[in-house]
């Protein structure tokens, strides 16, 4: 660590990690209610468990994002965050927000109430107040880095990053527009959380990358610049209007059918580029890093997001086959996947990479965390093979053969119970790599000549 | 190792004119449209009286027209590169004025087209063929649109390197239009 500043991003990154623990023990819950339908209906319904597993990933995955930001800024830009206590009353805000949301959710209080209950639109369901208080934490945000940013040196990584976070809070305040016309509201809806993920997450994706690949394999700057702008074209060309494959059938004038279809068709392309970049850069290191595990998790990141956000994407994209899969099975395998590799294994690469160096330390336990990393992927990949078979069959069955909704359900149980032992298998594995990042002070398995003669001759960066 | 060595394949890249992001974006717009003609063609198979009775509608002759004044363009647009390597910047000034006045010419005849579509009472849902007529040439003439604009700023910083950067631009458009024609208006 280079710059005091710097270690904002661990409280930034422990919140997160407890999130995210929230999230995976939620998302356990109600994968059991898929299996066991009654199980808790009283105490918490599915749809506020549900709440609770999407929205605590979104909230950690930008918690991670911000860390990332104050780690990295200061190393680029060569210089300490503009303001450390802004920094930290940003936390405050959002820490403050996210409990107000939990605690609303659980126990419904304030029904109907437009400043304090739940606002109902998915995704964005937060009281209105805690919106406010989102958007006040994120102009905060922007203010502080961008004042870091501008004083000190500019890089390619630091403008896409701040391009990707810019146009992440204007879309943001979509979420205060909803139209009284259904189709116009889930026009703005799509907004928000799809033109993040398909668009400006990419951007923060590609710079976080590039400044993982910088570090760990010393590659020279002006070749991951050029592969950044290459990646950052395609994922705006084809990212923006390809979020028209969202506006298939809810109002919009057909030609969104075409154009949702051609553009979201090359949303692959960057994905492939940043996987291929990941692997180029790998190739041609100058730098044998120590840190194993930061890399797994960076070139396991890009190769997930491809097949999860890419071909499981691809997958129901075209409209004249998503007019069957339409919000099946099939929507919950991508979802599950595209979301594991494109922004979990990119901000838990993040994390390995940064926590030793934070918490002063060589990198260590690398060998809990690369289990974490093959015991959550592995997990992650058999859900989703399993969602995408239930999907299928609820596809045929339910948009083909006309069954009807709860007796494809039924059919489908035997698949709930396989991808419930997957998600045991992610959640272990998360709580292994929280515990890996967060407690231990050795490694727990001795290393041998080699990799301790590289440890000790490479100083961790 | 040599540095040149270090960069590998890369190299090539760097021999292509203008800049390798033109090039990105070229490659790009040359897939969207190129999957928009293969999906309008296919879709044709499906009904293909349907598409040619709705291809009577068109004014092939108006787009014939503009064929010969967006090629004419690039004739003028590939003359101002020439001259800009000359040094003769008055020269490639006026060059690239004609080169976006023919640009402008193109989208007032296309105008005086979708004015008579309109007129017809023909919009995006009257037949599928319609709605690609309208998706892919509307989507070109937006290029077009944008390429004057581009022509403008090319002509304002008149380097070589910028030339070849806006006229690699305005030659894309071009090529589009040229496949465009044919496809849409001509094939049946």
């Amino acid at each position: 660590m280079k710059y005091p500043t710097q270690k904002i991003a661990l409280m930034y990154f422990a919140v997160a990690l407890g999130l995210f623990a929230v999230q995976v023990s939620m998302g356990l819950l109600i994968g059991w209610i898929y299996v066991s339908p009654n199980f808790l209906s009283e105490v918490l319904p599915f749809n506020i468990g549900r709440m609770l597993h999407t929205n605590s990933l979104v909230v950690w995955l930008l918690l991670g994002f911000f860390g990332a930001a104050y780690y990295l800024i200061p190393e680029e830009s060569e210089r300490d965050i503009h303001s450390p206590f802004l920094a930290y009353l940003q936390l405050g805000i959002l820490v403050l927000g996210t409990l107000g949301v939990v605690v609303t959710y659980l126990f419904s209080l304030f029904k109907g109430s437009l400043l304090f209950g739940f606002s109902g639109r998915e995704f964005i369901e937060q009281p209105i107040w805690v919106k406010i208080g989102i958007a006040v934490a994120a102009v905060i945000f922007l203010y502080n880095i961008s004042m870091t940013v501008l004083k000190g040196r500019k890089t390619a990584i630091t403008n896409i990053l701040l391009l990707g976070l810019w146009l992440m809070v204007l879309l943001f305040l979509f979420a205060f527009y909803n139209p009284a016309n259904l189709a116009l509201d889930k026009q703005y809806w799509w907004f928000v959380i799809h033109l993040w993920v398909e668009a400006t997450w990419e951007l923060v994706m590609a710079s976080i990358l590039a400044f993982l690949v910088l570090k760990l394999t010393g590659v020279d700057r002006e070749v991951i610049e050029k592969w950044l702008y290459i990646i950052v074209a395609l994922a705006l060309f084809s990212g923006i209007l390809g979020t028209g494959h969202h506006y298939y059938w809810i109002g919009m004038p057909p030609y969104w059918q075409w154009i949702g279809n051609i553009f979201s068709s090359l949303e692959v392309a960057p994905l492939f580029a940043m996987m291929a970049f990941t692997f180029v850069m790998v190739w041609k290191g100058r730098r044998d890093h120590p840190n194993k595990a930061a890399l797994l998790w960076s070139l396991g990141c890009s190769v997930v997001a491809f097949f999860g956000a890419g071909v499981w994407g691809f997958l129901h994209t075209l409209h004249g086959i998503n007019y069957y899969t339409h919000g099946t099975q099939i929507t919950a395998a991508h979802g599950h996947l595209a979301f594991y590799g494109a922004y979990v294994m990119l901000n838990l690469a993040m994390f390995s990479y940064a926590m030793p160096i934070l918490r002063n330390r060589d990198p260590y336990n690398q060998v809990l965390n690369m289990g974490a990393f093959w015991l959550m992927t592995a997990g992650m990949a058999f859900m989703t093979f399993t969602l995408t078979f239930a999907g299928t069959i609820q596809t045929h069955m339910q948009r083909v053969e006309g069954v009807d909704y709860m007796s494809v359900q039924d059919q489908l149980w035997i698949f709930y119970v396989m991808r419930f032992g997957s998600g045991v298998a992610v959640v272990i594995g998360a709580y292994i790599l929280i515990y890996a990042l967060a407690f231990p002070r050795r490694e727990v398995v001795k290393a041998g000549p080699v990799q301790s003669h590289k440890s000790a001759e490479t100083p961790a960066e | 190792m040599s540095d040149s060595d270090e960069s590998g394949g890369e190299s090539d890249f760097y021999a292509l004119p203008g800049d390798l992001m033109m090039w990105i974006l070229i490659i790009s717009e040359l897939l969207v449209f190129g999957a928009g003609l293969l999906a309008f063609m296919a879709m044709r198979v499906t009904d293909p009286a349907g598409f040619t009775a709705a291809q009577g509608h068109l004014n092939a002759t108006a787009a014939g027209i503009n064929t010969v004044v967006l090629v004419t363009s690039g004739w003028l647009a590939a003359l101002a590169l020439k001259a800009s390597e000359a040094g003769q910047v008055a020269r490639v000034r006026l060059l690239l004025a004609a080169a976006a006045s023919l640009g402008m010419l193109f989208l007032w005849i296309k105008g005086m087209e979708y004015a008579g579509k309109a007129a017809e009472g023909i919009n995006f849902e009257t037949h599928t063929f319609f709605t690609f007529y309208f998706l892919l040439t509307g989507f070109h003439a937006l290029h077009v649109l944008a390429g004057i604009v581009i022509l403008a700023l090319v002509g304002w910083k008149a380097s070589p390197r910028n030339l070849e950067v806006g006229t690699a631009f305005w030659h894309m458009v071009d090529l589009v239009w040229v496949l465009l024609f044919p496809i849409i208006y001509l094939l049946r």
